[in-house]
């Protein structure tokens, strides 16, 4: 999957991992927009099971709250690393 | 070992663990306890005030604060390279049309460096899970209460990134002088949980 760019509609990962993720359950299925990208890290839920990984964009994705919650007029930008999105929405 | 234990199960078993890295050399007597105040050592709201206090009297650096906080920080002798690594700061700025408010719902991620250690409510589950569902009615009771067709932005500290929110300019205030407009500036003000 090729980096993303501020902008792009993307999708976040629906499954529920076993172990630690910094993908708030929240924000999990969801549909939001890269408003910047953030730098280059190392995946966190890689870290957290101590295995040493290559680092990946990580982006800042804003979502509006009633596509979160259902309901809301606010947004809520959550910082995601490209793992943590399924795709291109 | 550290001071400061309170008697819940959890300070319990923080106190078990740090016994058993101190029994096998992992740990010295005490370290845990230097290393925070080694970090939290120059951190506090006072910081970002003065942060604050500059890009409002300062467009020029207001622009690059907006735009890469950690390239102008040195310019009011400040940096985010107080912990293991320099963390990245993003300033995000409230308008008549936009206020920002902050949290981190995972854990309790916070700009140590540049506030110092993070107040108690951030740190709890009723903010953190609150404030990403219903920002609103947690500012109202907060004391703040915006115009209907002000939009809220909450951002969620969930990575490697650090915020802080650079409030309005109160009005009346056009006449004062930089360190004046710093003692303006409070800690709920940096997160968006006040007004100035």
């Amino acid at each position: 999957m090729t980096p993303f760019a501020t902008g792009d509609r993307v999708r976040t990962r629906s499954a529920d991992p076993a172990g630690h993720t910094r993908l708030p359950r929240y924000a999990r299925g969801a549909t939001g927009t890269v408003v910047q990208v953030a730098g280059s890290h190392p995946l966190a839920d890689d870290r957290a099971r101590g295995l040493v990984v290559d680092p990946q964009p990580v982006y800042h994705v804003r979502f509006a709250a009633r596509d979160l919650f259902g309901a809301g007029d606010h947004t809520v930008t959550v910082e995601l690393w490209h793992d943590h999105l399924e795709g291109p929405a | 070992m550290s001071e400061d234990h309170g008697s819940s199960l959890i300070s319990a078993r923080v106190r078990h663990v740090e016994a058993l890295l101190e029994a096998r050399g992992l740990l010295a007597d005490g370290e845990i306890d230097t290393r925070i105040d080694e970090f939290a050592a120059g951190g506090t709201p006072a910081n970002g005030a003065r942060v604050v206090a500059r890009a409002w009297v300062d467009a020029g650096f207001r622009e690059r604060l907006l735009a890469d906080a950690n390239a102008a920080l040195p310019e009011v002798g400040l940096s985010m390279a107080g912990g293991l690594q320099e963390q990245r700061l993003k300033v995000v700025a409230n308008d008549v049309d936009e206020h920002h408010v902050l949290v981190c719902t995972l854990c309790s991620c916070y700009p140590i460096a540049l506030l110092g250690p993070s107040p108690s409510w951030y740190k709890s589950e009723a903010y953190r899970s609150r404030v990403v569902r219903d920002p609103r009615s947690v500012l109202a009771e907060f004391g703040v209460t915006l115009p209907a067709d002000t939009r809220i932005s909450v951002w969620d500290a969930s990575a490697e990134s650090r915020y802080m929110v650079l409030p309005r300019r109160p009005e009346g205030t056009a006449a004062l002088e930089e360190a004046a407009l710093a003692a303006l500036v409070t800690r709920k003000g940096l997160i968006g949980t006040a007004l100035l």
